[in-house]
């Protein structure tokens, strides 16, 4: 629990200065999971107009409450609820696959159509190969790794 | 005079065209024919000679390092494993290297790595990046590439010798101060950025590698690791622009300088390393 305090303290300068963003970005090497701090990558005006709380995992469509790329979440963004798609994270997945320095996310609706017309980051390539509707998510997608 | 000499000139150049196709028809026939031709005048059977073996040239093997290099991942650890295992693996690591170019390349070298990738647009994706890690022996060694792109910092871990890989290029053959770049996940992205358009600067064959002498200044405090203690011992970072020199003293109480006198500890691999290299060679010269 030090360890998540420490972490959020140092967070909100680190990600001031790395992204230039008004709020943080979590810091443990792991998965996403309930309460992590992540960045919503798309050009939705939802994810990227300032607040003074950062968006937050609220729960994750998992068995195991673990979330890697391609999964769902629920984030509490802007006081709100949203869906969003996992795509990509700071825990090493697999070998031959890209790792990041953020934890990013991209905002989608009930309907599994993404917020956003744009995804301003490169995209893991092996989420063409999962299991789900990501076409959408993939056709707004302007580089991938 | 000069009309007549061009004339004379074509008159030539038709002429030795003409050499060219019977010399061409020779070659075309031969493989079998002449020979047969040869046996039937004995009376005797005809007997079939082989052609000659083609002689297969590696262009991407040509420009063999002059250096004794081993790679890293040869040397088996220290631990209670059956040496064999070791061997075993080794003779793999040779009939991998065979056909596939592995290049010499060290943490801090920048390097192009091609990949099959049915995932991505004709089926191989291309990564460029700067060697921050290289790690594991055997044949699961792996190392890590780093680069930003689009302002996002992006890793990738290879398996040097997984059968996906179908090209490694070194765009830039150095060492840096350290023989680990983690800490370049927190320092400034201008440190690990580069070109994907990033041309091969060409480097020497024999001598020493060059060892870049750069300094990174970093992001300021908290890192990923506390890049300042002793156990990391890192020259390449500024640790004058980022910490005092309070904080510097500080670091030193998690010092450990007895370490260096336990004998225990001590693995010298120059011997086997010797061993190992010949094995390597001698594998690969056959």
């Amino acid at each position: 629990m030090t360890l998540l305090n420490l972490a959020g303290t140092i967070l909100t300068q680190m990600t001031r200065l790395s992204h230039s963003r008004a709020f943080s970005v979590s810091t443990a090497a792991a998965a996403i999971q309930k309460l992590t701090r992540i960045r919503v990558v798309d050009n939705s005006p939802l994810g990227n107009t300032p607040y003074h709380r950062p968006p937050r995992v609220i729960h994750v469509y998992t068995k195991n409450g673990v979330g890697k790329v391609g999964d769902k979440v629920l984030l509490a963004i802007k006081g709100q609820k949203k869906k969003a798609v996992i795509v990509g994270h700071k825990m090493p997945g697999e070998r031959m696959t890209p790792r990041f320095d953020s934890n990013n996310v991209v905002l989608i609706e009930e309907n599994g159509n993404p917020t956003g017309t744009r995804i301003k980051v490169p995209i893991p390539s092996h989420l063409r190969k999962m299991e789900g509707e990501y076409s959408k998510l993939l056709a707004i997608a302007n580089r991938f790794v | 005079m000069a009309a007549c000499l061009r004339r004379t000139g074509e008159v030539l150049g038709s002429l030795r065209v003409l050499r060219n196709i019977q010399q061409q028809n020779e070659r075309f026939v031969s493989t079998s024919f002449p020979r047969h031709a040869a046996s039937r005048g004995d009376g005797q059977p005809p007997k079939f000679t082989p052609p000659p073996k083609p002689v297969i040239v590696d262009k991407t093997q040509s420009e063999e390092s002059l250096r004794r290099f081993l790679s890293p991942e040869f040397i088996p650890p220290r631990q209670r494993s059956n040496p064999v295992k070791f061997s075993m693996e080794r003779k793999d690591m040779i009939k991998r290297r065979k056909a596939f170019n592995i290049p010499e390349f060290y943490v801090g070298s920048v390097l192009a790595v091609t990949m099959s990738d049915p995932y991505a647009s004709g089926n191989s994706s291309r990564f460029v990046g700067i060697c921050i890690q290289r790690s594991g022996s055997g044949l699961g060694a792996t190392f890590i590439l780093r680069n930003v792109i689009d302002h996002q910092g992006v890793e990738m871990c290879y398996e040097l010798y997984n059968p996906r890989l179908q090209k490694i290029e070194v765009l830039k053959l150095e060492k840096r101060l350290d023989d680990n770049l983690m800490y370049l996940r927190d320092a400034l992205p201008e440190y690990s950025t580069f070109n994907f358009d990033m041309k091969p600067i060409p480097h020497s064959l024999s001598g020493d590698v060059p060892v870049n002498q750069l300094k990174v200044r970093m992001k300021p405090k908290p890192w990923s690791k506390r890049w300042e203690r002793p156990k990391f011992n890192i020259q390449g970072i500024r640790f004058d622009l980022c910490l005092t020199e309070e904080q510097m003293a500080h670091a030193q109480k998690w010092a450990e300088p007895w370490h260096q006198y336990d004998m225990l500890k001590e693995y010298d691999t120059s011997s086997l390393e010797e061993q190992i290299l010949q094995e390597v060679q001698k594998g690969l010269a056959k």
